[in-house]
């Protein structure tokens, strides 16, 4: 060890500060149990002396022991690059092939405490799969300290990494000025990189960027303030990350509790576990079920250690709920006046970390929030370059590009923007056949209307898109529709004698196949009577103007992919062509409900008994004649009114009318 | 104003148990390893403060090489009946009764077999999905990049240059037929941390971690206990009483112990911040050349 100023530090900074001579452990002990964590990222090279910086971080907060320290001192002399100095970078190599490359190749995690704070450093590589590397180390951090050489100033580097930072939302930023003493300490320096790169940062989305000059081999400034540098007055580099103020970091606002575990281990108890993500919990407090929207009460915040009145992020806790309802992992629970975003198509930030080149055209598994489901991609809006910020596009993505994607879900997610919401914004691709992760991303946001993937169109189609809205033709196709509501549009028209039982059939059927998830209008004699055509008699040249709204309303809902049931005598076959004349004749399935006429005055007898007394007139079958259709689609008995939906269904079923799959 | 923030040792444990509770949640058949030492104590008090109120549902499972110190193996029955726990106990019988053992057979062959084939085996005969191990990324240079959720082949392998990004505290945890995930909860604790944690919890762990008069051989600068008659008599015979105590606990022949005084966690954290000598230096396996634990890793040992 030739440089004094290790020795003394080490000493000084020893995790017992002052107290070394006169210890009490159990003090020492208390207080360090209050400590925070600090979770911190570096970026650059080993040209740049990242390593050489975090030994020192490491080697003066005395965690490096003394046999490492001998097996040091041993390796230095054999493969080091420091010649006479200890190789501060030894000490962080893991894996022998990056030793022997002399590289690092992927993200170690590293760990030291001081007095104030207990740090995990992830220490990311600079060359090769950067990106990769250093988004997979920054999604964890608070803080990220990016290492320049003063030498040489902002490079391209510099930017890369950067851009990086603030693509996964870490909220501070250290630039730290390295090798001063290559440059006499000099201020001017400093001051021109300092300007530099703050010309740079503003494009980005950073709140918190902070300068430190340092010399991490002669250990200047790093975690003593330094002497050398008397024009600069800030924090050393160890007293900067021993105070930055972290905790308010954290989204308390938007509460979300994205169940991970539903706990049951006996049936009067059912509690639901997971991590707060966000916002803060409390007992007493109403909620919201996602997806379901069931709503209630938080009964009990529970854990281990007793029961809490409120929990926050990053917590883990249990919670029951005043009611029972059912919930499953993946469910959401938050407050119902502060929802997320409950969407399955969305824009966001992706980086591809496979190897494998992306496949637009597959389909992948999403993991968000606790929830996987099945993803899409709809669009590649555009690729960035890491090192210009360039935007250009692209029709798929390669090992560590970057870009803005368009993604449709198979079911919706509950989700904020990343900028936002760290937890409920990000989200990692996996490959379904080789279970890698592929990719991951962060959520910009829901899309606006204009975007959603079936207006993702060229201005070609944009163009012929306006001249068939000028025409009034409709931008849905049928195919489309038939897709969304799993059926064939049909008029299902039910004739018959008044007392035959066809409103009976129709509403049992209306209910019935709406059940089953069928999409399904209800058109009847009284509730058109009442309003559309409440100006018309019982005449039959009413009776047809009456039939003939009913068969527009009809071919209206039928062209939008609805089915209709219409329940209504329409006596004759003249007035039977008119409405197939409107309707279509492969839409129209003809319904006859045969029942007699002794039937009829068993089922509506004062109906039938005030014609009788000649109080009423126009009754088909009695003075109106009434002619059965002679091909109906169906005929049913009333007396089979057990079993007649199932024959309509069964129909249905088998014309492809409903359900088509 | 209320600030919501966390200490650190709180932090790791609200990491720790929304791990756990991810790999009940993902997994079919998962199983905790169990090594019967102080990281592993932690590690099931984690377990249980995640299921709470309810049972852990899964079992632990200690590989016994049928060369532990005798009050490990009481510390383990007696843990696992007072709390509760569903523990299999797996050794390689096979080997066992052919007699293998570091006296015979050297430390190399000895962890080989009662180890590493042990686990294997354990896992296969079960085929557990996923094991939980105690292991720390400060405890040895090769486990710094270790995954939380490490992925293992279906012959149990390492590959450490396919191992899956791991972001936020998103895991994939999808695996094929045959595939299973190796996951570490405590990734991100270090050696005092977890004596901290024991301390704070009342965790109770295996008495040999603290100072006492034991049996004691030099073997090779390396302070052997002698826990039973199978140590070689030549060498038993030259055992002396020293204060001593164990850093780690294994095979008693393959563990060194340190002389020391600190009979309590106070004193051992004490004696850990002064006398700075690394946790795995006593234990005899590693003094083999650089990189051997990740070779044994690429093998299937934790």
């Amino acid at each position: 060890m030739k440089n004094d100023k290790t020795q003394n530090t080490s000493t000084d900074n020893s995790p017992f500060g002052e107290a070394r001579g006169t210890l009490d452990i159990n003090a020492y002990l208390d207080q360090d149990e209050k400590k925070d964590l600090l979770r911190l990222l570096t970026a650059g090279s080993v040209d740049d002396g990242k390593s050489t910086l975090i030994g020192r971080l490491l080697f003066d907060s005395k965690k490096i022991y003394e046999d490492q320290l001998s097996a040091l001192e041993r390796d230095s002399k054999r493969v080091g690059h420091a010649g006479e100095e200890i190789d501060y970078a030894l000490l962080l190599d893991g894996l022998k092939a990056e030793r022997e490359q002399g590289i690092t190749i992927d993200v170690a995690y590293r760990y030291f405490s001081t007095n104030k704070r207990k740090f995990i450093i992830a220490d990311t590589p600079g060359h090769t799969q950067y990106t990769r590397n250093m988004v997979t180390g920054a999604s964890t951090a608070n803080l990220a300290i990016i290492l320049i050489d003063a030498t040489k100033g902002v490079i391209t580097q510099t930017r890369r990494h950067t851009f990086l930072v603030s693509l996964l939302g870490i909220k501070h930023v250290v630039l730290a000025v390295n090798k001063m003493d290559l440059v006499n300490y000099d201020q001017k320096v400093f001051d021109e990189i300092v300007a530099d790169y703050k010309s740079f940062i503003t494009q980005l989305d950073v709140p918190d960027v902070n300068f430190i000059p340092i010399a991490a081999l002669k250990g200047e400034n790093v975690v003593e303030p330094t002497t050398l540098m008397p024009w600069y007055h800030g924090p050393s580099m160890l007293e900067f990350l021993e105070s930055v103020h972290i905790s308010s970091d954290r989204n308390f606002d938007d509460m979300r509790f994205p169940v991970q575990y539903v706990l049951r281990p006996d049936l009067d108890f059912r509690g639901f576990s997971a991590r707060v993500a966000s916002g803060i919990i409390r007992k007493g407090e109403k909620i919201m079920v996602l997806p379901s929207r069931k709503t209630s009460r938080i009964k009990e915040i529970i854990t281990y250690d007793g029961n809490l009145d409120e929990a926050f992020p990053p917590q883990s806790v249990t919670i029951t709920l005043e009611d029972e309802i059912d919930i499953s992992r993946g469910d959401m629970i938050v407050y119902p006046d502060n929802l997320p975003r409950i969407e399955r198509h969305f824009e966001a930030n992706l980086v591809w970390m496979d190897e494998m080149p992306m496949d637009p055209n597959m389909q992948l598994f999403l993991k968000h929030a606790n929830n996987t489901t099945r993803v899409k991609f709809d669009k590649i809006q555009y690729k960035v370059d890491v090192n210009t910020l360039q935007k250009s596009s692209i029709d798929h993505f390669e090992l560590n590009e970057i870009g803005r994607v368009v993604l449709t879900t198979n079911k919706a997610i509950f989700f904020d923007p990343y900028k936002k919401n760290r937890s409920t914004g990000s989200f990692i691709l996996i490959d379904p056949m080789t279970n890698n992760t592929v990719a991951v991303g962060m959520i910009i946001d829901k899309l606006s209307a204009d975007d959603l993937p079936s207006k993702i169109v060229d201005d070609k189609t944009l163009e012929a898109n306006k001249s068939r809205i000028h025409k009034g033709e409709c931008l849905i196709s049928d195919a489309q529709r038939q897709k969304r509501f799993n059926q064939n549009p049909a008029t299902l028209w039910i004739t018959g004698l008044h007392g035959s039982g066809k409103n009976e059939l129709a509403f049992t059927l209306e209910k019935e196949m709406f059940d089953a998830g069928a999409t399904v209008v209800l058109l009847d004699g009284s509730s058109i009577r009442s309003g559309l055509s409440n100006e018309l008699d019982f005449s039959p040249t009413d009776r047809a103007e009456h039939l003939r709204r009913v068969a527009h309303i009809s071919k209206l809902l039928n062209d939008q992919g609805i089915i209709t049931i219409c329940s209504f005598i329409s006596p004759d076959e003249n007035i039977r062509k008119q409405v197939i004349q409107i309707i279509g004749e492969d839409r129209f399935k003809l319904i006859h409900m045969d029942a007699t006429m002794e039937f009829c005055k068993k089922n509506k007898p004062e109906l039938y008994e005030k014609f009788e007394e000649g109080l009423i007139a126009n009754l088909p079958g009695a003075d109106l004649q009434f002619a059965a259709p002679e091909n109906p689609t169906l005929m049913l008995k009333p007396e089979n009114r057990a079993t007649n939906t199932k024959t309509i269904m069964e129909y249905l079923a088998d014309h492809k009318i409903f359900p088509i799959v | 104003m209320t600030e919501y923030s966390l200490s650190h040792l709180k932090e790791l444990e609200a990491e720790a148990i929304h791990i756990i509770r991810e790999v009940a949640a993902e997994f079919e058949n998962p199983v905790m390893l169990y090594s019967i030492g102080k990281d592993s104590s932690v590690m099931v008090r984690l377990a249980e403060k995640a299921f709470y109120p309810g049972k852990v549902p899964f079992p632990l499972m200690h590989i016994d090489s049928k060369w532990k110190f005798k009050e490990m193996v009481e510390f383990r029955d007696n843990y696992a009946r007072e709390n509760n726990w569903n523990l299999i106990v797996h050794s390689n019988m096979a080997a066992f009764e052919a007699g293998v053992g570091p006296f015979t057979h050297g430390s190399k062959v000895h962890t080989d077999v009662m180890k590493t084939q042990a686990l294997l085996e354990g896992l296969g005969k079960y085929k557990f999905d996923a094991a939980f191990g105690g292991a720390r990324r400060d405890e040895e240079k090769s486990r710094a990049k270790e995954r939380i959720f490490s992925f293992r082949d279906k012959f149990h392998q390492w590959d450490p240059k396919n191992q899956r990004p791991e972001l936020w505290d998103i895991y994939n945890a999808r695996v094929h037929k045959g595939e299973s995930i190796r996951v570490f909860p405590i990734s991100n604790w270090t050696e005092l941390d977890i004596w901290q944690y024991v301390r704070l919890e009342k965790i109770p762990i295996v008495p040999l971690y603290f100072a006492k008069e034991r049996p004691i051989v030099n073997v090779d600068g390396n302070l052997i206990m002698v826990d039973d008659e199978r140590m070689p008599k030549e060498i038993a015979e030259k055992a002396e009483m020293k204060m001593v105590r164990f850093r780690t606990l294994g095979c008693y022949p393959l563990t060194g112990a340190v002389e020391s005084e600190a009979d309590t966690i106070e004193k051992i954290v004490e004696e850990m911040m002064t006398v700075t000598v690394s946790e795995r230096t006593t234990r005899v396996i590693d003094f083999d050349q650089d990189g051997s634990m990740e070779q044994k890793k690429r093998e299937g040992y934790f």
